[in-house]
């Protein structure tokens, strides 16, 4: 069925967006280039299912470990740069692991990898099948943000995102902490791939090219950095829109820029961050005192 | 107790920190001042583990600690109040404080001890919940302060109290540095205001251009022809 395909597909980036929001939000550093993480994991459980013989369930967990593993080592790489550089170079890990996926013969190189759907209790899965096991993940990735958020982890991450230094002086490791916020954040959007490529059966080098981080990371923005639920709205609005217009979906980047244009103007935090319009009417409507979360 | 030998750093190829040695005491409260862009904030924060030092050592209680990370200094006992009112904006008040407590494992402690903030300072315990960056200037500066306290250094590093407050605030905050350090912290204090800050310094040390000018008691700092004409305007 159509909808449960969109549906899937969007709960695909669902998990993307939250898994950028523990490195962009959470520990504030901004990175631009998440789409090559998410390859790194389709790419890592394909070759393990498809070329290695492993099992899809067995080749999940290996693509979180390996892309959390890769994830954290060039985290670990750009902790010199900061800010924009940060940025940049993340833009420049995306190009080059795009690269690397187009170029090697192990990956396909430029014919990209066809993987066969796999199956559960010897019944192939269906796409309601995958719809049920991104919806999973989505819960437990909510949950392991809220335990993260009521966290040190998470109260150490804030720190970092509003003042390195001042942090850094009352103990906190800032490259410790930095690198785990990339680690776990990269992970997560390694198994959003793992997932990506068996429920596609196909992938290829440009599914995970730089305009989908762009994609991934306005989900994050208009839906409201920082939180849980912004992420989240972000990514369905997104994702809907070009399912209900047509025609937009052509231009869909202009759409994107435009619309991270006028958040930044109008509402910095997001549709649903904390102190957007939505937020505070909402609360207002049901007298709900300011609920205070760890990051705002 | 703290230690600073022919320490000369460098931002980029420009050298801005020229071969300075200073000393701190234990129990002293001691200040540095000079004017803007003397190189002040940078040699604190070289001392707290922000700046690195290209060249000289730096001492605290006899360790060699020059190419210790921030933290491990904080491990150690010092403890570091930003200019300019560093707080943790998006935290609030509480968080702040716990922020601060970071280090201490015992969850009685770090309780205990944000209780001795809220008595030290009233104003913080009434605003607990309440978003850091919310609060004014005075009370930022504050938070910044008992923040530093609450890992109970031994010696506190503090960047230019004074900037941006009310006549008011910048007074109470230098009794306090006082009184903190008459509680047995030893102080390190980078400020501008000369005039303030040496009424309460036990010594001083005059920084122009990255270099040490003059040194002494603040009593024959006060007297002294240079630190009179430029910075205390007469």
């Amino acid at each position: 069925m159509y909808a449960i395909v969109v549906a899937t597909n969007i709960g695909i980036f669902v998990l993307l967006a939250l898994s950028l929001n523990i490195i962009a939000g959470y520990a504030g550093q901004s990175s631009i280039g998440h789409a090559a993480f998410f390859g790194i994991g389709a790419y890592t459980s394909a070759v393990l299912t498809s070329t290695l013989g492993v099992n899809f369930w067995l080749s999940l967990p290996i693509a979180f470990v390996v892309t959390g593993l890769i994830g954290a080592l060039l985290g670990l790489a750009s902790m010199r740069v900061k800010e924009d550089f940060l940025a940049i170079t993340t833009i420049g890990i995306n190009f080059v692991v795009v690269a690397i996926f187009q170029y090697a013969p192990i990956f396909g190189a430029s014919l990209g990898m066809s993987v066969s759907k796999p199956s559960l209790f010897g019944v192939k899965m269906d796409n309601l099948m995958f719809l049920i096991l991104v919806g999973a993940l989505i819960a437990a990735m909510v949950i392991f943000m809220r335990i993260i958020e009521k966290s040190w982890f998470g109260l150490a991450l804030a720190s970092i995102r509003n003042d390195e230094a001042a942090a850094s002086s009352l103990g906190v490791n800032i490259v410790k902490f930095k690198v785990l916020a990339f680690a776990v954040g990269t992970a997560v959007a390694g198994l959003a791939g793992g997932v990506y490529a068996h429920y596609m059966t196909f992938i290829y080098s440009s599914d995970f090219a730089f305009l989908v981080s762009i994609s991934i990371l306005s989900m994050v923005v208009i839906g409201g950095i920082g939180t849980i639920r912004g992420p989240i709205v972000g990514a369905i609005i997104l994702g809907i829109a070009p399912e209900l217009f047509r025609f937009i979906s052509d231009y869909r980047m202009i759409v994107y820029g435009g619309l991270l244009v006028l958040m930044m103007l109008f509402q910095p935090q997001g549709i649903v961050g904390n102190g957007s319009f939505l937020v505070n009417k909402f609360e207002a409507l049901f007298g709900k005192g300011r609920k205070k979360s760890v990051v705002s | 107790m703290l230690k600073l030998q022919d320490a000369e750093i460098f931002y980029g190829q420009m050298e801005v920190i020229k071969k300075v040695s200073l000393e701190v005491k234990q129990g002293e409260l001691v200040s540095v001042i000079g004017a803007n862009g003397a190189g002040k904030s940078t040699l604190i924060k070289a001392m707290m583990g922000l700046v690195k030092i290209k060249h000289g050592k730096l001492f605290y209680e006899g360790e060699d600690i020059t190419d210790y990370p921030a933290w491990k200094r904080a491990e150690l006992g010092i403890g570091y109040v930003p200019e300019g009112r560093r707080i943790f904006g998006d935290l609030s008040v509480e968080e702040n404080l716990k922020m601060g407590a970071y280090k201490i494992k015992d969850k009685a402690q770090i309780k205990r001890n944000l209780e001795k903030a809220y008595d030290m300072f009233p104003k913080l315990s009434e605003r607990r919940n309440q978003l850091a960056r919310t609060m004014s200037g005075g009370e930022q500066q504050i938070l910044a302060i008992s923040r530093a306290l609450i890992l109970e250094p031994r010696l506190l590093l503090i960047d230019e109290v004074s900037m941006g407050l009310m006549p008011i605030m910048v007074n109470y905050c230098f009794s306090l540095i006082k009184e903190l350090n008459q509680q047995g912290i030893t102080v390190l204090v980078v400020e501008q205001n000369a005039n303030k800050v040496l009424k309460i310094a036990d010594r001083g040390y005059l920084i122009e251009t990255g270099q040490i000018m003059v040194e002494g008691t603040a009593e024959s700092l006060r007297q002294n022809d240079v630190v009179l004409k430029a910075y205390l305007g007469e």
